[in-house]
């Protein structure tokens, strides 16, 4: 419910720059000595279209271009995957820009070192892009101010602007950006110490409703994602990895393959041995056999008739139901490996009346996201061109010069639109495929995934067990917790990527009596991020257990949930990662308030159900109102929504993110689980993986509470508190505790 | 020699295997992008097209099989005349898309449930819909959506 550390591993860490990034700068500017001016050179990527496109008017810096008829171009930087990032970080340039929204065109930027961190992940765009983005915006609106300024003679303090226009109020002159835009460029660039920034109560922009800047591409069916890209002469490939993740390629009948219709050549990538854990930067390749063809379909057709040996000595031989029996064996009882420890918590929780001890598990999911894998790729003279929808576009060059064992200058990747990432997009296994794939054809070559390869050769949410343990006093107050988190290792010695997540703030900080243990279970299968690591799956486990333990102190859940945060306190002053229990009570109440908790009676088998989280900086709580009829079908009629990120930049995409974190989570909650037998994935495609559908959709109110803390991201946050508040709904119905997901599982439909 | 009607115009696919998906032939061989591949067995609806005005499943119809019949893409929804279909401005104005990748078959499965049925219900529109998956939730945007574009093609919209 707060800050919860990802046991040793946060998958994302290894992305975060040491410090703080300096505003980029290209080349040496005047400002020798400060790493904070704002470059004026112009952006020149090779074979990057959107910055050689730059014919007419000034490139300021790398977000801003302003053409002499008001064109204002701004370059996005972060892969956009259905996150809204694309339309959110332009519109904080172009609020202190003071641009006219209708003059914005936007453009992906190109991928360059001198843009940072261009990664979509752990909802850190907005937090790490905000002071640059402001301040690339501000810059530029003063280097037209200045213009304007000598254009008429008059001190730049009296210049002020309006929407891409420059006022001389005394004198009654008005000028467009777009007029002094040459006029401008030739200025040097201001020190961000100097600048003059908005007050959030000037803003036209951000906290309003804009809509996305794809949207009529999408709407149209213009080719904007990864999938739609195609090249002349461009070839087709599929790639065959082995069903037992892991497996080697010993043969194959290649010269069958090579014979068939359309296609043009057939190989067997040798690849890595053994199974491959996530890392965006790696160079692992899963081994295979690629079919290079003329079109997708022949790609795949041949498949059919490909026979492959496979060794499968180094491979997963993992079961799902194995792990499911070693945590029925650990049922009740502490880990060996005592993480964090303080005063007698099994001691207390031993002498005391009321307690409870449970065991909750979730399963292994897919991110399913809708556009299945690809990757263009070119190959010549030693250069390798890329074409992806990577969420770590600014790992991809590096990863793919590693594997080819080049330079990086060599490695040239361009950013699309992704259908869809939560995570899956973090890893750029399938562009490796598609580099040493294009490596070995004479041409452009796209590499397609079918929707079976994207379920088996996944990086998974890991599946994983707590057992619970905790204790309330004579006044019904939680006096002592004793966690056990049962996780997946590939390596025995630390939790795989998002298992044993550990409570760290909640409920250690209120509690005397505390303590975390852990058990490592060996396991293959390859696990990464999923849409907020860790809390996707912990988040239900924390907030079930709360009720629980409110249910036998026999208090109100939600008086019992405020309580057992404490006095309001931020534990680590600035630091948005620590708990502000000051933000989440106000949630909490909030949410509460909105949905009529306590006041109203609820008929015959409905009921209301409480949860609340707080992860990636974002606090969040949820009640969700809920039937079960005697069938155990269950219709989940509203969910309500409060919400603290800091202020909202863009409410139409923030509201967009909330409603489908919902929807989501019942998705994730009622039916989504990938289960694996002697190391191969027992689910193939979307019939088996049951996706939630239009019908089954709740109300949804969103409510985003004021609050003047720094804005951070909403994608993550949005997901984790539902599927408690729906089963401790469940709970509050028919006395099932549901402690298993997904809950089809015990025989719940929707 | 397989010719199939897209979009109004008659379009060679050349000497095509006559058993390629129709979505394969749009996407690869005439370029029309727009319709999506999310599954390949009927389960996601990213590929819906209409056949003859009625939703059908790209990734399941052979092109063998079409011939003489009238196929419309996402690219054909709008008029000649560049207006939008009420369905898209719908779309457009209440921001329904995340990833958006769905949403091209959500349009075509809604389209052909307005050009039947203009004053849909929460019910007709759960049923009409129920073959599309929105993997990123906006479920509740596209029904919204397609009462604004109901009351459009009220005021005299384009459909
Ligand atoms: S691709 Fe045709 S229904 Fe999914
Ligand atoms: S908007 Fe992403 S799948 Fe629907």
């Amino acid at each position: 419910m707060n800050n919860l550390q990802n046991g040793y591993n946060d998958p994302l860490d290894a992305f975060e720059p040491k410090q703080a990034r300096q505003l980029s700068r290209r080349e040496f500017i005047k400002l020798s000595g400060m790493g904070a001016g704002l470059a004026l050179a112009v952006v020149s990527v090779p074979f990057s279209k959107s910055a050689t496109a730059a014919t007419d008017g000034v490139e300021y810096n790398l977000f801003i271009q302003i053409n002499s008829d008001g064109v204002i171009r701004i370059y996005s930087p972060n892969p956009e995957v259905g996150q809204g990032i694309k339309t959110a970080l332009p519109m904080v340039v172009a609020e202190e820009l003071d641009a006219n929204w209708s003059d914005v065109v936007i453009e992906n930027s190109p991928i360059a070192d001198e843009y940072g961190r261009q990664v979509a992940g752990g909802s850190r765009s907005v937090p790490t892009r905000w002071d640059e983005l402001r301040a690339a915006g501000a810059g530029v609106r003063a280097m037209l101010i200045e213009a304007a300024a000598g254009e008429w003679s008059v001190p730049s303090s009296e210049v002020t602007t309006n929407q891409s226009m420059l006022i001389h109020a005394f004198s009654d002159r008005r000028i467009s950006y777009g007029e002094v835009a040459n006029l401008a460029g030739e200025l040097s660039p201001p020190m961000v110490d100097s600048l003059t920034f908005k007050n959030p109560e000037e803003y036209r922009l951000l906290g309003t409703r804009i809509t996305g800047t794809d949207n009529m591409a999408l709407v149209t069916g213009k080719p904007i994602f990864g999938i739609d890209l195609q090249l002349p002469n461009m070839l087709y490939a599929s790639y065959t990895k082995c069903p037992t993740i892991g497996g080697r390629v010993v043969k194959a009948n290649l010269d069958e393959i090579k014979a068939l219709p359309g296609v043009i050549t057939a190989f067997v990538l040798e690849g890595t041995v053994g199974v491959t854990s996530f890392d965006p930067r790696g160079v692992s390749v899963a081994p295979g056999v690629a079919i290079v063809a003329e079109s997708t379909w022949q790609s795949f057709k041949a498949r059919d008739s490909l026979k492959i040996g496979w060794d499968t000595s180094e491979a997963s031989s993992d079961s799902w139901s194995d792990y499911v029996e070693a945590a029925e064996e650990l049922r009740g009882k502490e880990g060996a490996a005592v993480l964090l420890e303080q005063g007698t918590a099994a001691q207390v929780i031993n002498d005391a009346a009321t307690k409870v001890s449970s065991q909750y598990g979730f399963g292994f999911v897919s991110h399913a996201q809708l556009e299945p894998q690809s990757c263009v790729a070119h190959w010549r003279e030693n250069m390798m061109e890329i074409w992806s929808t990577s969420q770590t576009q600014s790992e991809v060059r590096g990863s793919v010069a590693a594997l080819l064992d080049m330079p990086k200058e060599n490695v040239i990747a361009h950013q699309y639109r992704g259908g869809g990432g939560f995570g899956r997009r973090l890893d750029n296994d399938y562009v490796r495929e598609a580099a040493l794939i294009a490596q070995r054809v004479d041409a452009p070559v796209k590499l397609q995934w079918s929707r079976e390869d994207d379920m088996a050769f996944d990086f998974f949410r890991v599946g994983g067990f707590y057992n619970m343990q905790a204790s309330v006093d004579e006044n019904g107050k939680l006096n002592a917790w004793n966690s056990h988190a049962i996780c997946l290792s590939a390596d025995g010695e630390k939790p795989n990527s998002g298992a044993g997540l550990r409570p760290m703030d909640f409920p250690r900080e209120m509690l005397e009596h505390f303590k975390h243990t852990q058990t490592l279970l060996p396991s293959k299968t390859p696990t990464g991020p999923w849409r907020a690591p860790s809390s996707n799956s912990y988040a239900f486990v924390e907030q079930s257990f709360v009720h629980e333990m409110a249910v036998v102190a026999q208090r109100d859940h939600l008086e019992f949930l405020i309580e057992s945060l404490g006095e309001p306190k931020w534990f680590k002053e600035g630091d948005s990662a620590s708990l502000n229990t000051a933000r989440a009570i106000n949630v909490i109440k909030t949410v509460a308030e909105r949905a009529g908790w306590g006041t109203k009676q609820q008929p015959v088998g409905r009921a209301l159900g409480l949860s609340f989280y707080f992860c990636h900086a974002g606090y969040v709580a949820e009640v969700a109102d809920v039937s079960v009829d005697k069938d155990k079908k269950i219709t989940v009629h509203k969910v309500w929504m409060a919400v603290d990120v800091g202020p909202v930049l863009n409410l139409s995409a923030a509201e967009n993110q909330c409603q489908g974190g919902v929807i989501d989570g019942i998705s994730t909650l009622m039916g989504l689980e990938i289960t694996m037998t002697k190391g191969r994935v027992d689910q193939s495609n979307f019939d088996e993986y049951p996706l939630l559908r239009i019908s089954s959709r709740p109300k949804i109110d969103v409510h985003f509470v004021k609050s003047e803390y720094s804005p951070t991201g909403l994608g993550e946050p949005a997901f984790p508190p539902l599927a408690a508040a729906v089963c401790n709904a469940i709970y509050s119905v028919t006395g099932d505790r549901i402690r298993d997901l997904p809950i089809r599982k015990a025989g719940y439909t929707i | 020699m397989i010719s199939l009607s897209i979009n109004g115009s008659s379009q060679s696919l050349g000497d095509i295997d006559p058993e390629t998906p129709l979505l394969w032939a749009l996407r690869d061989t005439l370029g029309l992008v727009g319709t999506k591949y999310g599954c390949g067995i009927a389960q996601c609806g990213a590929c819906t097209v209409h056949l003859n005005g009625v939703p059908v499943r790209a990734c399941q119809l052979q092109v063998g099989n079409l011939e003489g019949q009238e196929i419309t893409t996402i690219e054909g929804v709008a008029s000649e005349d560049g207006a939008l279909h009420v369905l898209q401005e719908a779309w457009i104005e209440h921001d329904v898309p995340q990833c958006g990748y769905c949403q091209a078959g959500q349009i075509m499965s809604a389209a052909a449930l307005l050009a039947a049925n203009t004053k849909p219900s929460d019910e007709d529109i759960n049923t009409a819909m129920a073959g599309n998956i929105c993997r990123c939730g906006t479920y509740t945007r596209i029904v919204e959506a397609i009462h604004i574009a109901a009351r459009k093609l009220d005021q005299g919209g384009t459909a």
